[in-house]
């Protein structure tokens, strides 16, 4: 069973805030997924070979050539708040 | 065991994050270019949009594969990238497209000097490709932060070594080497000022003798190779103090704060981030065969090692001479440009590490910062070879020319700085001397030949240093003799 501080970390990696009523629900849900996803563990792939794409595709590649930038005013249209030609945000301190 | 007494040994591992030069960013054809205006240089592919694709650059590929082959690293044959997870302001996707298990190069090595002739190996662990994040600027008046995505998407290599390092000087060396390297190359600025080569460092010390690593601290925010000198030798004392006393180092990432030259905590173990790294699945795998990699090697143009070989062999320099030139490429092709053109290489050599280095080093820049003719430059040794510059006249040639940009003969004529040669205007400066010094021209006669030096002096002196003071010596001796 998942903790409830898991489903809390869960959250915050996905920036969603949770109502503490919520919990116990998401914890038996998300238990749920992971024994679904666990069903992959009793198959046999010894001979199938690791792949990290669906796709039979191989080296898709762009040449190294200029293309037209969005403007910065364009750019800018799709910010909550713009200053100075940036995009605005809350102070973020490191 | 008494720790009061115990030696500890230091263990240093370096991460170096390179900008490559291409003309277009790693997966979309925005400029990669460094200065200009904020959110000029963005498309719906780098500022994260829904339902964009990012297409890799061939040439950030092949010049990720010139990177590992130069540091002597295997080059996977399938390359995959993975999505690093995080939210941060300056990454609009939310994500950051990153190499994790496969990364492009990984064990290879750079040798470091480290004294009487004696090289180090310091092994590097992997090299991968990722994408840069946009740049935050932090304004302090307001309560806010502005984000410039130019930069996002800027390709760049990862070169991380095994903790090799036991001391920071050595950190430092292998920064310096590895510079130079990846300058010999031409994939990169490695212009730590804007930032196109950064330097991560992980420090740990241990009781000497034992095997296990000690607890390390991550250390960021260093902007010159001297910080990061600062910035390890501050830690490493630091851990010493804290062990020495009892206490436990807690593995942090510490921010180097060049003002107050100390580290601060920018986070702790426990807010460290989960990156949930997968395979990318908005990229094909890339598959490099053999020959395409053999034909890259091949292609690599002379490593800093082999030219300095080279220029000791086929141009007769000291080591120590051929070092200086090879430590700066600029440098070593204007010197072998000025080889082409002047036979006497020893003596091009002197004037390059010799009044050039002088005038480069007053002004605090590098050759490549100046616009000097490989022309101008042996117009100026010709002319003290044919007695027209003294060579004090040349070392203010020199700087004339660096300065104003004109050409060496423009120089000389507008500054009326060529020798006076011409007997006749001598004579009449010669006559002079002898005139008003008796004393010492009756020495002269009477056999102090060494004098006659005084009376060049005075004679050079007269003319404001623009005699020839050889001509000048024999026209003296001719007269008095």
């Amino acid at each position: 069973m998942l903790s409830e501080k898991q489903v809390q970390q869960i959250a915050s990696l996905a920036r969603i805030h949770l109502n503490p009523n919520d919990i116990s629900f998401l914890q038996k849900d998300l238990e749920k997924i992971l024994d679904y996803i666990d069903q992959l563990n009793n198959l046999d792939v010894k001979d199938i070979e690791p792949t990290s794409h669906v796709l039979p595709l191989k080296n898709v590649f762009r040449d190294d050539v200029l293309k037209e930038s969005l403007d910065q005013n364009t750019a800018l249209s799709i910010a909550v708040e713009k200053k100075n030609g940036s995009f605005k945000v809350p102070k973020i301190i490191e | 065991m008494n720790q009061l007494k115990q030696e500890f040994e230091t263990v240093i591992g370096l991460e170096v994050h390179l900008q490559l030069n291409t003309a277009t960013k790693i997966f979309c054809g925005c400029a990669n270019v460094f200065g200009d205006d904020p959110n000029t240089n963005t498309c719906p592919v780098c500022l994260g949009l829904p339902g964009t694709l990012p297409v890799l650059n061939k040439q950030a590929l092949f010049s990720s594969i010139k990177i590992g082959l130069a540091l002597n690293c295997q080059i996977n044959p399938y390359i995959k990238f993975d999505r690093k997870n995080y939210y941060y302001p300056d990454l609009p996707k939310g994500y950051q497209i990153s190499q994790f298990d496969l990364p492009v190069a990984w064990d290879g090595h750079i040798d470091i000097s480290v004294g009487n002739g004696q090289k180090k190996t310091i092994r590097i662990k992997r090299a991968h490709m990722e994408e840069d994040a946009g740049k935050l600027i932090h304004d302090n008046n307001a309560d806010c932060s502005l984000v410039d995505y130019n930069r996002t998407g800027t390709p760049l290599m990862e070169i991380v070594t095994e903790p090799d390092l036991r001391f920071s000087q050595e950190a430092y060396d292998y920064l310096h080497i590895l510079k130079l390297t990846l300058q010999y190359l031409n994939i990169s600025d490695c212009d730590m000022e804007k930032g196109s080569l950064r330097c991560d460092a992980n420090i740990s010390i241990r009781p000497k003798g034992q095997t296990t690593l000690g607890t390390k601290t991550e250390l960021k925010n260093m902007n010159s190779f001297k910080a990061v000198k600062a910035a390890l030798e501050y830690e490493e004392k630091r851990h010493r103090k804290v062990i020495l006393d009892g206490g436990q180092i807690s593995q942090e990432t510490l921010l180097w704060d060049e003002n107050r030259q100390r580290t601060l905590t920018m986070r702790t173990k426990e807010d460290a981030h989960d990156y949930r790294y997968f395979s990318e699945p908005d990229l094909v795998p890339f598959v490099v065969d053999e020959k395409a990699i053999q034909d890259i090697k091949n292609s690599l143009p002379e490593n800093p090692d082999e030219k300095l070989e080279r220029f000791i062999r086929d141009y007769e320099l000291s080591s120590y001479d051929a070092g200086i030139l090879v430590a700066d490429l600029s440098l070593a092709n204007f010197f072998e440009d000025c080889a082409k053109m002047y036979p006497d290489t020893k003596k091009i050599c002197n004037w390059i590490n010799g009044a050039l280095l002088q005038e480069l080093n007053a002004r605090k820049l590098n050759l490549k910062d100046i616009d000097l003719s490989v022309n101008d430059f042996i117009a100026i040794i010709k002319k003290v070879d044919g007695n027209i510059l003294s060579n004090l006249a040349a070392k203010d040639a020199l700087r004339y020319v660096i300065d104003t940009g004109k050409s060496t003969e423009e120089i000389i004529k507008e500054k009326g700085l060529a020798q006076v040669s011409d007997e006749g205007s001598l004579l009449v400066v010669i006559d002079e001397v002898i005139k008003e010094n008796e004393t010492v021209v009756q020495e002269i006669k009477s056999g102090k030949e060494s004098a006659i030096g005084f009376l060049i002096g005075q004679a050079m002196r007269k003319t404001k240093g623009k005699a020839n003071p050889k001509k000048v010596g024999d026209l003296i001796k001719q007269k008095l003799l």
